[in-house]
C-alpha cells in the first residue's frame, strides 16, 4: 500500500492562482472536482467565490498564511488537522498560518460534510497536492528571478534558498508566482488539463518544475501535537457557535410541534402566548415544506416525518419570551397514523426475527448445510435502544430570506444539502443563497439533518425579518432523529471445536445496516455467512448516530465471538487471531478491513493493557473492530466496587495510518470510547403513546466525569494514507465493558443500556 | 419592563427585562456576552454556569430579580485575556473537542479551585461531575483541573 492515492485530475484543472489587489497570492482549489475553465480567482480577499472553489489559501506579502478550510467543525479537529496537512507541504512554520472557517459552496459541492469520520480520508490527497504545488510555484518563481533552474533550488520553513545560498521569503515572490502556470507532476497524465485559451494567456509559460510530494520521514508539521486552532476563542467565551450569532434587527423563534410522532396540529389558541411581554406575534407555518416533502415522499423518510405537519411559531424580542410564550401556547392535536410505543417495538422486532421476510446482504457457502452437520448451535439475541444525539449546542439556525437574496447562518454538517433544499423550497435561486457555517456543539450524525435550516427559512419568508430559531432541550430530545432501536439474532454453528457456521439477522426500526457492513469482520472469516436485515416502518424520525449500525453491531458480534471462544474453549484472543489469519489473500474486495492491520491492532491492545497478566481484581474484556476504514481494538478493565461493576480504564489501539495530530486524534479516541463506554452503560430511550418517555438530563442518563474510565491511546505507526477517528473508537467500547463485566459477575450482557441490569444509580447535576 | 441593575465581571450594567428572565439569557441576549452556554435550562448540565460571589452557580436557574448586590463573573471576566490559570490549564492540555460546554466547565473549575486549592483526583472528579461534555473530553478535563492547581499553587 503506497501514501499516495493517484488523483483523477491533474491539479491545473482543481487548482486556480490569482494575485491579490491588496498584495499577496491566492489559490482556490477544490476538493475532487475539476474546476469549469471559465473559472475566474477573484482579486480582492472579500469576494472569495466558494461557489467556483471550496478552499482558499492566502499567502500574504509578509509570507502570512491563511487557510480558509471548507469543512464544517463539530469538534472533530479537522478545522485543525485539515490546514496542517497544507501547511506540511507548503512547508510554513505553524505559528505563521491562520485558519479561517470557509463558507459554502453551493455549485461545485463535493464533501463539505462532517460525517463517517471521512473528512481526512479525502482530503488527504487533496490537500497536499495543493500546498507542494503552492510550495513549487513559490520556488519557480523564485528561481526565474534568480535566473537559476528551480530544481536548483529548496523550500523550507517559508524561505526558499538557491545554490548560492541567496534566500528569498515566500511573502518576496508571491507576485510573480501568482503569473505562473500551475505545475504539474512528473509524467502526470493531464487529462483535466485546461483548454480555456483566455486562461492560459493569463499565465506565463516560462518557468514550469514538477511538483514532488514530501517522503513521511520529511513531515516537519503532521504528526506533531498542534492545540485546536480555536482554543483562545473557546476559552474565553467568543461567539463562535451559531446559538451565538446575532444581527441587527434579529428576533428569534421557539418552534411548537408534535409532542407525539404521529401527531399533527389540529388548532391552536395564541391568546395567552401573545399577551406575554416580548411576544411579537404567533404564526402558523411548515406548509412550504410540507408541500416540498410531500412531492418526494414515495417512501417514508426522516424528513417527511418530521415536516409532515404544520407549527407554530412563537416569534419574540428575546430567546426567553420566546420559551415562555410556547409555553403558553394551547394546541389541540390529533392522531394522523398510530401512536407507537417501546413495549409493541419489542414485540415487533421479535416477530421479524421469528419470521422469514429478510433481504440478503451476504450470503457465502451454505450456512443451513453447516447448521445441519454441526455438534451445536449457539444464538444470542442482543437488543438496543432508540438513543437521541443530545449536542450540547441545541438545534438552531439563524435565516434573513429577502427578496433579493437569502442569508442563512449556523451549525450544519450538511451546508450543501440544506441550501439545495431552502432554495426548491422557497422557489429561489440556489446562487441567491449564501450559507455560513458556525462551530458546531457536537453534531454526532443530528446536524445531518436540515429540518431546523427550513423552518428558521420558512418563518424569516413569513415574517420577513432575520430571525433565529433555537430549539430547547426538551425540543431536541422530544422531536429528534434518533438511533433506530434494533435486535440482533446471531446464530453459529460448532463442528470438531471450530466454527463452520455464522448467520446474523437484524431487524430495525425504518432502515437496515447498508454499504460495506455486511462484510466487517467477522466476514471472510467464516465459510458459510449469511446476513439477513429485516425492518419496520416506524412514524418515529430515525437516522445516523454517531457510528451509525456499527455503534451497536460491534456490541453484539464481538459480544458473541466472546462468548463463542467460552463454548469452544479458546483464548478469545487467539481465536480472533485465527479467524483473521483465513481472511489474509481473500480477492472478495467487499472485504475492505485488512486482517494484519486487525490483528495487529489486537496484539498491540493486548500488551499494552498487560491483558496476559491482569492485577488481582480487574476483569479485562477484549475486542478488535474495523468500522469507517479504521482498525481499532479495545480492552476494557473492569473492577468490583461493593456488588458494582466499575470501569476504571479502557486500552485502545489504533490504526489510522499517519496521525495527523498526535494531540486532536487522541482527544477524539477517548471521547469516542468514553461515549462508547457512556450510551452502552446508560443510554436509554423508550416511547410511550408517540411521546419519549425521557425529554431533559433528569430523565435521560449521559456519562459523567466520575463514572469515567481513564483511556489509554496506542497508535500503530506505519505510513499509510490517514483514515477518520470521529467515529471508530465508539463502536469497540460498548463490547469489551460487556465482557469485561461477564468476567467480573458472571453475566452475560444480552441488553443495553447495561447499567439497567446492575441496579446502578444515575447521578444527577 | 422592570429595569434591573447587575454587576457583572466588576461593571454595573443596566437591563430591562421581565423579572423573570433567567441570568443565563438576560447575559446572552440583552448583554451580548454569549460564553455562558444554553444547554438544558433545567440546572443539569453545567453549561451555563457563572460564579455568584465565587459560587459556581447555574445561571439558567437564576431571575435577575434575584442579583441584586450580588457580584457575578462571567467566562468573560474570568481573566482579561484567558490568562487565569485554569485557562492556560485548558490550552496546554488541549481540552475542547467542539467545545460548547467548556466555558461552563472551565467556571466550575475555578470556583472549585479557590475553595479546594489542592484537591485530589477523586475530589476533582466528584466537583465536575455536574457538568456535562457529550464529546467526553472529561480525561482532559480531569487532567487541566488538576493542572490548573499546580499553576495556582506555584
Amino acid at each position: 500500500m503506497s501514501t499516495v492515492v493517484p488523483t483523477k485530475f491533474s491539479r491545473r484543472s482543481f487548482l486556480r492562482t490569482s494575485s491579490l489587489a491588496s498584495g499577496g497570492m491566492l489559490i482556490g482549489f477544490n476538493f475532487f472536482t475539476a474546476c469549469k475553465d471559465t473559472v475566474k480567482m477573484p482579486v480582492d480577499i472579500a469576494k472569495l467565490n466558494y461557489n467556483d472553489f471550496n478552499a482558499f489559501i492566502k499567502i500574504s506579502d509578509e509570507g502570512m498564511v491563511t487557510i480558509f478550510s471548507p469543512n464544517p467543525e463539530i469538534g472533530q479537529g479537522v478545522k485543525t488537522s485539515m490546514p496542517m496537512i497544507i501547511a506540511e507541504e507548503l512547508d510554513v512554520p505553524w505559528e505563521n498560518v491562520n485558519v479561517v472557517q470557509g463558507i459554502l459552496d453551493t455549485q461545485n459541492y463535493t464533501r463539505q460534510v462532517a460525517g463517517g469520520s471521512q473528512s481526512i480520508r479525502f482530503g488527504w490527497d487533496a490537500l497536499r497536492q495543493t500546498g507542494a504545488t503552492a510550495r513549487q510555484l513559490l520556488v519557480n518563481a523564485a528561481a526565474a528571478r534568480w535566473g537559476v533552474d528551480p530544481s536548483e533550488c529548496s523550500a523550507k520553513q517559508g524561505v526558499i534558498t538557491n545554490a548560492k545560498g541567496e534566500t528569498l521569503g515566500y511573502g518576496d515572490v508571491v507576485k510573480e508566482a501568482a503569473l505562473l502556470q500551475i505545475p504539474e507532476s512528473e509524467g502526470e497524465v493531464e487529462e483535466g488539463k485546461s483548454e480555456n485559451p483566455e486562461f492560459k494567456d493569463e499565465k506565463s509559460e516560462a518557468v514550469t518544475a514538477a511538483i514532488k510530494l514530501k517522503d513521511p520521514s520529511e513531515y516537519t508539521i503532521i504528526g506533531t501535537d498542534v492545540g485546536n486552532v480555536d482554543i483562545d476563542e473557546i476559552i474565553t467565551g467568543k461567539p463562535l457557535f451559531g446559538l451565538d450569532y446575532k444581527t441587527e434587527g434579529m428576533v428569534y423563534a421557539s418552534v411548537l410541534r408534535p409532542p407525539a410522532f404521529g401527531q399533527v396540529l389540529e388548532s391552536y389558541d395564541d391568546t395567552a402566548a401573545k399577551a406575554i411581554p416580548g411576544v411579537i406575534d404567533v404564526i402558523m407555518f411548515g406548509e412550504k415544506a410540507k408541500a416540498l416533502l410531500n412531492k418526494a415522499a414515495a417512501e417514508i423518510n426522516w424528513t417527511a416525518k418530521l415536516a409532515s405537519t404544520d407549527k407554530v411559531a412563537v416569534i419574540a424580542e428575546n430567546s426567553w419570551a420566546a420559551i415562555k410564550g410556547k409555553k403558553a401556547l394551547k394546541a389541540v392535536w390529533s392522531d394522523a397514523t398510530p401512536l407507537e410505543n417501546t413495549q409493541a417495538h419489542d414485540k415487533i422486532l421479535t416477530d421479524l426475527l421469528d419470521g422469514n421476510e429478510f433481504k440478503s446482504l451476504r450470503k457465502d457457502g451454505d450456512v443451513k448445510k453447516a447448521f445441519r452437520q454441526a455438534d451445536k448451535v449457539v444464538e444470542r439475541t442482543y437488543e438496543s435502544p432508540f438513543l437521541p444525539h443530545n449536542t450540547m449546542e441545541p438545534m438552531n439556525f439563524f435565516a434573513d430570506v429577502q427578496d433579493s437574496k437569502i442569508l442563512l447562518v449556523g451549525p450544519v454538517q450538511t451546508p450543501a444539502d440544506a441550501a439545495v433544499t431552502v432554495a426548491e423550497m422557497l422557489n429561489r435561486d440556489e446562487k441567491d443563497i449564501r450559507l455560513e457555517m458556525t462551530r458546531m456543539g457536537g453534531g454526532f450524525g443530528r446536524r445531518l439533518y436540515g429540518d431546523f435550516v427550513y423552518e428558521a427559512a420558512e418563518i424569516s419568508d413569513k415574517i420577513g425579518k432575520p430571525v433565529k430559531m433555537f430549539s430547547t432541550r426538551e425540543d431536541d430530545m422530544m422531536t429528534g432523529v434518533y438511533r433506530p432501536a434494533i435486535k440482533y439474532r446471531i446464530a453459529a454453528s460448532i463442528k470438531d471445536g471450530e466454527i463452520t457456521g455464522y448467520r446474523l439477522k437484524e431487524a430495525a426500526i425504518n432502515g437496515n445496516m447498508y454499504g460495506l457492513i455486511p462484510n466487517f469482520f467477522p466476514a471472510g472469516a467464516i465459510e458459510n455467512y449469511q446476513v439477513d436485515v429485516a425492518n419496520y416502518n416506524s412514524n418515529i424520525t430515525t437516522g445516523a448516530w454517531r457510528a451509525p449500525y456499527t455503534n451497536f453491531l460491534s456490541y453484539a458480534e464481538q459480544a458473541f465471538l466472546d462468548e463463542l471462544a467460552e463454548i469452544t474453549e479458546k483464548d478469545p484472543v487467539q481465536m480472533r487471531l485465527d479467524l483473521l489469519e483465513k481472511v489474509k489473500g481473500t480477492t472478495d474486495d467487499r472485504i475492505q478491513y485488512s486482517a494484519e492491520r486487525l490483528q495487529d491492532v489486537l496484539k498491540l491492545a493486548v500488551e499494552k493493557s498487560m491483558y496476559r497478566e491482569p492485577k488481582e481484581g480487574v476483569f479485562q474484556g477484549v475486542c478488535a473492530y474495523y468500522c469507517h476504514n479504521t482498525h481499532v481494538a479495545e480492552v476494557a478493565d473492569v473492577v468490583m466496587e461493593g456488588d458494582q461493576p466499575v470501569v476504571k480504564k479502557i486500552t485502545v489501539a489504533v490504526d489510522c495510518g499517519i496521525v495527523i495530530n498526535p494531540l486532536g486524534a487522541k482527544n477524539q479516541i477517548e471521547g469516542g470510547a468514553i461515549d462508547g463506554v457512556g450510551h452502552s452503560m446508560y443510554g436509554d430511550f423508550a416511547f410511550e403513546n408517540g411521546m419519549p418517555t425521557s425529554n431533559n438530563y433528569d430523565k435521560y442518563r449521559l456519562i459523567r466525569m466520575n463514572e469515567t474510565p481513564v483511556v489509554e491511546t496506542h497508535f500503530v505507526k506505519n505510513t499509510l494514507s490517514p483514515t477518520g477517528l470521529g467515529e471508530p473508537t465508539l463502536p469497540p467500547a460498548g463490547a469489551a465493558v460487556a465482557i469485561a463485566i461477564k468476567k467480573a459477575t458472571g453475566n452475560r450482557l444480552y441488553k443495553q443500556p447495561f447499567a439497567n441490569n446492575m441496579n446502578s444509580k444515575p447521578i444527577l447535576g | 419592563m422592570p429595569t434591573y441593575t447587575l454587576k457583572i465581571n466588576g461593571s454595573s450594567q443596566s437591563i430591562e427585562a421581565a423579572e423573570d428572565t433567567p441570568l443565563l439569557w438576560a447575559l446572552r441576549d440583552q448583554l451580548d456576552m454569549v460564553g455562558t452556554k444554553f444547554g438544558c435550562g433545567i440546572g443539569q448540565c453545567g453549561a451555563c454556569t457563572v460564579h455568584i460571589d465565587g459560587n459556581a452557580t447555574r445561571s439558567c436557574q437564576l431571575q435577575i430579580s434575584q442579583l441584586d448586590g450580588k457580584e457575578i463573573t462571567t467566562i468573560e471576566g474570568l481573566s482579561e485575556d484567558g490568562s487565569h490559570p485554569v485557562q492556560e490549564a485548558w490550552k496546554e492540555i488541549d481540552v475542547p473537542q467542539c467545545g460548547y460546554c467548556q466555558a461552563g466547565q472551565i467556571m466550575t473549575a475555578s470556583a472549585f479551585l479557590e475553595k479546594n486549592p489542592n484537591p485530589s483526583q477523586e475530589e476533582i472528579r466528584n466537583a465536575m461531575h455536574g457538568n456535562i461534555c457529550r464529546c467526553a473530553s472529561y480525561n482532559r478535563i480531569e487532567t487541566a483541573v488538576a493542572k490548573a492547581a499546580e499553576k495556582k499553587m506555584a
